[in-house]
């Protein structure tokens, strides 16, 4: 009897809490969106699809909602490149190779809020190292942080340099992985170096790239929160408010219930579309169970 | 000779292209440490300097004179503990109910755990989350902070695969000599998974001493709030950028998951790895 009951026992915990903080507040978020709320919480009103409709003639929102589409997309761009670069050439087993691949991978074991920090200290205008070689390499002297477009490029760096790591990780280990008749046969057919790192060898770790970018994706939409609220709290002027931050604002700062619940369902979409490709594109390559 | 010429040329510019980015990413890191044992005359220098001189700790007694940094530290590790323990326990187990257990129910129970897979709760759901937690009176606690966050489908994930490792014949054999199904898992399988359970561990504490958003929101009163969160809190109250007070506060925020990766950083990457967790 109580072997037939034991593995639904086992699984008590783990569901009690994805239940209770997980699938129940998706459900609240959802069914909340459809209502406004008084200011003191007492009172619900049904309002269909007002929350949306109201949220999508904010302009704010709006321009959160492209700053996310240009941050993401610069940032896990870049991200990838660099990280599979950098992969490359620790992969060659140079002397040294453990020391440099220690220093590369450090920021991985550090916050956004310490990166947001590290790099506000970086760009200052006044003590900041990276603003000294801009001013002396580029002739580009500015306050960073506060403005157009320096205040993006500057969440920029930070988030890069952040998320850099965790990609350089996988990227080696799938370069470890290719068998080295792969690329024997490939100096063999005479594929120079170039040729052969985009045509052999890129496309052997597609599927690392593949989820790379799924987990890069979600990084610089949710975890760049700290680094915005540490370096530009969204400014100047909303300019680097993207939708996490604003959901912050509304929700929390300003008590706009009803927007902050219509922002949180569609952030969750977003999340669950980006889920939902994942496992259908990776469901071939990838066997949990 | 030729070739070896031109392998000696490749690895003199690979060695330099590696020296070089690694220093640069290692850098902000570096630079922040130097900051932090450096008067502000130093900090203030045109052009900035590099390399430290003398020792000057008052950065980090100020730093603990901005925020009531002690409890704070106090709580991050609390909370980091807590969840790394949680994760672990409820992982284990409903990775030994997968691996181990044919059940009426495990294929649906496991798509609808695999489907949280990549939803960090603390920062999609902060909304609804936050009036859950409100509800239950648990703001200002660190049963906010901690008990969400106590399973996730990559640590039962992780262990499932793990477990399913460990060959039929020693249950076969725990059976025979009479062990019950919980003490075959007590006795045999946590033993047998040290190292699995050590990296679960690590990259468990990493997140957690990292969370930022949510004890942001769930701890108002400076006595629960992190280090994390400390950091803002120096920066905008030194108005006048005293840097090297900020960065006395971001290196105590960031030692202890930095050491932890330094000491171990072979498992860190082995188990990053093989879970796929996102840290």
């Amino acid at each position: 009897m109580i072997k037939k009951i034991l593995p639904y026992l086992l699984l008590i915990p783990t569901f009690v809490i994805i239940a209770l903080f997980i699938y129940y507040p998706a459900y609240e978020s959802f069914s909340s969106s459809f209502y406004r709320i008084s200011v003191f919480g007492n009172r619900k009103i049904f309002v269909g699809f007002q929350n949306y409709l109201n949220l999508f003639q904010d302009k704010d929102y709006i321009n959160a909602i492209s700053f996310t589409v240009v941050y993401t997309s610069i940032t896990v761009v870049a991200s990838i490149f660099i990280s599979f670069f950098l992969a490359l050439l620790l992969d060659q087993k140079v002397p040294g190779a453990r020391i440099y691949r220690t220093l590369i991978f450090a920021p991985y074991a550090v916050s956004h809020a310490v990166a947001g920090a590290l790099w506000s200290f970086l760009l200052n205008p006044v003590v900041g190292h990276v603003n000294y070689l801009s001013r002396i390499l580029f002739g580009i002297q500015t306050q960073w942080l506060t403005t157009r477009p320096y205040a993006a490029y500057s969440l920029f760096f930070a988030s890069i340099w952040k998320t850099l790591p965790f990609n350089v990780i996988f990227y080696l280990a799938a370069l470890q992985s290719i068998s080295s008749e792969v690329i024997e046969a490939s100096i063999i057919d005479g594929a120079s170096s170039w040729t052969r790192v985009w045509k052999v060898v890129f496309p052997l770790v597609s599927p690392i790239t593949f989820y790379l970018v799924i987990m890069s994706i979600i990084s610089s939409m949710f975890q760049s929160f700290a680094i915005i609220d540490v370096m530009t709290k969204g400014g100047p002027g909303g300019y680097t408010t993207n939708m996490i931050y604003k959901l912050f604002m509304d929700g929390f700062r300003f008590q706009k219930t009803g927007l902050a619940a219509a922002e949180n369902v569609i952030l969750f979409l977003i999340m669950m579309v980006v889920t939902v490709i994942y496992f259908t594109f990776a469901q071939k390559k990838v066997h949990y169970q | 000779m030729k070739k070896s010429k031109r392998k000696g040329v490749k690895i003199i510019f690979t060695e330099t292209l590696l020296l070089v980015s690694s220093l640069i990413i290692f850098a902000p890191i570096f630079l922040a440490i130097v900051m932090s044992i450096q008067p502000p005359e130093f900090v203030f220098s045109y052009p900035p300097r590099f390399l430290p001189q003398g020792f000057f700790p008052k950065n980090y007694s100020d730093a603990f004179k901005i925020v009531p940094f002690a409890r704070m530290m106090l709580n991050s590790a609390l909370i980091a503990v807590l969840i790394t323990l949680g994760k672990l326990i409820t992982g284990s187990l409903s990775g030994y109910a997968y691996a181990n257990f044919k059940f009426k129910g495990d294929k649906i129970t496991f798509y609808i755990l695999f489907a949280t897979l990549f939803i960090p709760a603390e920062i999609v759901l902060i909304v609804p989350l936050f009036k859950i937690v409100s509800r239950f009176g648990w703001t200002n606690t660190y049963w906010s902070m901690t008990i969400p966050f106590m399973a996730s489908a990559t640590n039962t994930f992780l262990m499932q695969q793990h477990f399913k490792t460990i060959p039929k014949e020693f249950e076969d054999a725990a059976v025979i000599d009479g062990a019950t199904k919980m003490q075959y898992f007590t006795k045999i399988i946590l033993p047998l998974s040290r190292p699995i359970i050590a990296g679960a561990a690590i990259i468990n504490f990493t997140y957690a001493w990292n969370m930022y958003l949510w004890p942001l929101i769930v701890a108002m009163e400076d006595r629960m709030k992190t280090v994390q969160v400390a950091i803002n809190m120096i920066m905008n109250a030194e108005s006048s950028n005293n840097w090297g007070i900020i960065m006395a506060g971001t290196v105590i925020a960031l030692t202890p998951t930095l050491i932890l990766f330094f000491a171990l950083q072979d498992l860190f990457v082995k188990s990053l790895v093989q879970s796929g967790i996102k840290g």
